[in-house]
């Protein structure tokens, strides 16, 4: 089993949480992984994208081959589009629908639906909202991780314990409500797919 | 038993040498560098021992530091990116005349692609130049391996090692199994040798030609290195050499299983031996390196007219940015499309809705401000210049503010308008943040201040370093201080804090002190917005 997904989103969102989460999970389950990201410079509000690789046997690159992964997983709609020479022949975008406008030549919305709606495999829904409705407006990134789930193959059981591992210091509220978020996002991606 | 975890390059590394018994980390701040030195801060060995894990002031004082707990006898590193090899290249060039006593570790984070850099020079030339030994891990693995193995064999030669990492390594997390315990560190005991500490010319004339032998022993060591390793193939017409996490790329593109000869190399000096090995068994060599054409220069020669070489001095890999699967493929597509089909076409990006997403100051951060009131300041004036610095501050040249001129180097935007205001330049400005102005800011300012020429400094002192994510500024606190103590004229050394409420206010004194035509300095404060959100949210959290 592999599965190379590249994460994607926009600096401060918190795709790199959801890269820790994956990545505690995927340790416990006993795989190998790995996962480079960008810091620095490139985080103050541009673009930002970690390459994400789990797998039954030891990984050689670091980096995703053009075409090879698996699954785009974004937090924002243009920056699901941005990796699209990355995604393979046969692999899934799921990203939410909800713009980041911080750039002045943003794209228009219905030329985005448009585009995004031209995807053959795709799962896209406003992941603000699902977090605002089901659990708290700052853990869309964990309604994210939910609705990326069954395209994983990590038990629910072991992402909750990430989960647990990443935000157990911020104390069992904080937790409860991430959980809760993620479970939202599965079950709706769930139903999107079925 | 050994223990896994999940850890970046940077971590690795920073965890085998705790587990080598370190005593001292010092650094300074820098991309991908920085959390290296984090990660040794948060351990709890380090507490537990007294390990020294302080930032520096900057990369030159780090190194020294470094240096004088080796001469103590004691296991030290010092870490810094790429470019800070620049501001410490003076002892770490004398380091090897010198020699370690303790071991000593350089690293080096390299970063190809400039993703948080100004250019892309390739550490590996500093070490050769230097002559020290250097190794460059292949993995998160090698990263922490060869902690402990750099630590040894910097003690066994009595050199300093350089670790060169780079950005795909430093920030990427890999599983790493550790060792259950850490080893004792080393006694403090002084060098038996003590003339080669002492670099006068009597000393040195003997110790350069110890040094020249020093390094041939150094090359001996890559060639029986366990990271040095050849990987038989049974295809003729090409060998491969390859190096650090380029063997990572190499192997993606076959698969695994490559049918051509490898040497990967990850110690330093360059092994003639293996490598003359490998030419004289194939047709060409193909050099798949991660950075500049280290090793392939060196196998090419001046001439060129040896080995037959392919690389990135004849296009068959690019010859600037950071490697990749794709590039390695493309490369062996060309070489052999027989064993490597050619990559098919993938998706485009739509650019019609693909816009770009370049990084830009924070909403809340007072550079903004600072800048804001100079760009409307400076547009009575009719050919102002800014030199400006590296930090946060440099996204002040993008829109909306494009508010500098110029970016250099860690202190230049000081020297650099006092250059323009020596050429008749006015206004002449700098703006340079308050960390990057402890690291090498105070040196050019005291320049500027002996000459009383005719500039305008803003320091737009935020109270951190806040490209890195946060870190503790060596002159917080301290500035006027610092200013003062260096002769800087109490009536043009101003302090203003940079909010929405006093642009008008900083438009004036800006004003004021450009029309002062001396030596003016305005220190503009604010919190980083980055470090006053975690502060507060820290707060609460006791509440």
């Amino acid at each position: 089993m592999k599965t190379d997904i590249i994460l994607a989103g926009v600096g401060g969102q918190g795709i790199l949480s959801i890269a820790t989460i994956l990545g505690a999970a995927a340790l416990e389950g006993g795989l190998w992984l790995k996962q480079a990201e960008v810091h620095g410079m490139s985080q103050r509000g541009g673009d930002v994208q970690s390459n994400l690789r789990l797998s039954t046997d030891p990984i050689h690159s670091d980096l995703i081959p053009l075409g090879g992964a698996d699954l785009i997983v974004s937090l924002e709609p243009m920056e699901a589009l941005r990796y699209l020479p990355w995604l393979s022949p046969t692999g899934w975008i799921v990203t939410s629908t909800a713009p980041f406008n911080n750039i002045p030549d943003y794209p228009a919305e219905e030329a985005l639906r448009a585009e995004l709606e031209r995807q053959p495999r795709i799962v896209a829904f406003d992941m603000d909202e699902l977090a605002r409705k089901e659990a708290s407006p700052r853990a869309s990134n964990m309604v994210l991780l939910g609705a990326a789930s069954p395209f994983i193959d990590l038990t629910v059981e072991a992402i909750e314990n990430g989960i647990r591992t990443v935000f157990g210091p911020k104390g069992e509220k904080i937790v409860m409500s991430n959980i809760m978020a993620f479970a939202a996002g599965r079950n709706k991606s769930m139903s999107l797919t079925r | 038993m050994k223990i896994k975890r999940l850890l970046l390059g940077d971590e690795a590394f920073a965890l085998g040498a705790l587990d080598a018994g370190l005593s001292g980390a010092y650094a300074y701040p820098g991309t991908p560098s920085t959390e290296i030195t984090e990660f040794v801060q948060n351990h709890p060995l380090t507490a537990e021992r007294g390990i020294h894990s302080h930032w520096s002031s900057n990369e030159k004082t780090a190194y020294e530091e470094a240096l004088g707990m080796s001469y103590c006898g004691r296991r030290s590193y010092v870490a810094m990116k790429h470019v800070g090899i620049n501001v410490a290249a003076d002892p770490m060039v004398n380091s090897a005349m010198t020699g370690a006593n303790g071991g000593m570790i350089v690293v080096a984070a390299d970063d190809p692609s400039m993703h948080s850099s100004q250019n892309e020079q390739d550490s590996r030339f500093y070490a050769r130049f230097a002559m020290i030994p250097a190794l460059e891990p292949s993995n998160q693995q090698e990263a922490y391996d060869m902690a402990a193995y750099g630590f040894d064999l910097s003690e066994r030669l009595r050199l300093p090692v350089m670790m060169r990492l780079v950005t795909r390594l430093s920030h990427s997390r890999g599983v790493v199994e550790c060792a259950p315990e850490a080893r004792e560190q080393n006694p403090v005991h002084f060098p038996d040798d003590e003339r080669r500490w002492v670099l006068m010319p009597v000393n040195s004339k003997v110790r350069y030609l110890q040094l020249i032998d020093d390094y041939a022993r150094a090359e001996q060591e890559a060639e029986n290195s366990p990271y040095n390793i050849t990987v038989p193939g049974t295809d003729r017409r090409l060998g491969i050499i390859t190096s650090g996490i380029a063997f990572n790329y190499l192997n993606e593109a076959f698969g695994g299983k490559c049918p051509f000869t490898v040497l990967k190399i990850s110690q330093y000096p360059l092994p003639r031996r293996r490598i003359a090995e490998l030419c004289d068994a194939v047709d060409t060599v193909v050099v798949v390196e991660e950075g500049q054409p280290f090793i392939e220069e060196q196998l090419r020669g001046l001439l060129d007219r040896g080995v037959k070489v392919r690389g990135k001095l004849d296009g068959t890999l690019p010859r600037t940015g950071e490697l990749n699967p794709d590039a390695v493929i493309d490369a062996f597509a060309g070489l052999c499309p027989d064993i490597m089909p050619a990559r098919k076409p993938v998706a485009e990006v739509p650019v019609e809705v693909v816009r770009r997403r370049p990084p830009a100051l924070c909403q809340g951060c007072g550079h903004r401000d600072v800048y804001h009131a100079l760009i409307d300041t400076l547009k009575k004036y009719e050919k102002p210049r800014v030199f400006g610095d590296i930090g946060c501050y440099t996204l002040g040249w993008l829109s909306p503010f494009n508010a500098i001129d110029t970016t250099v180097d860690m202190g230049a935007s000081i020297t650099m308008a006092k250059g323009a205001a020596d050429a008749g330049v006015h206004p002449s400005v700098a703006i340079i943040g308050d960390s990057t102005f402890t690291h090498s800011g105070m040196t050019g300012l005291l320049d500027a201040i002996n000459e009383d020429s005719d500039v305008l400094i803003i320091i737009s002192d935020n109270f951190t370093t806040g490209m890195t994510g946060g870190q503790d500024s060596q002159g917080t606190g301290k500035l006027v201080e610092i200013c003062l103590g260096l002769g800087a004229n109490p009536d043009h050394l101003v302090t203003i804090d940079s909010l929405p409420k006093n642009y008008e206010d900083m438009k004036e004194l800006f004003t004021q002190e450009i029309n002062h035509h001396g030596c003016s300095i305005v220190i503009s404060q604010r919190e980083c917005i980055q470090t006053a959100r975690r502060h507060a949210s820290e707060k609460s959290k006791k509440q």
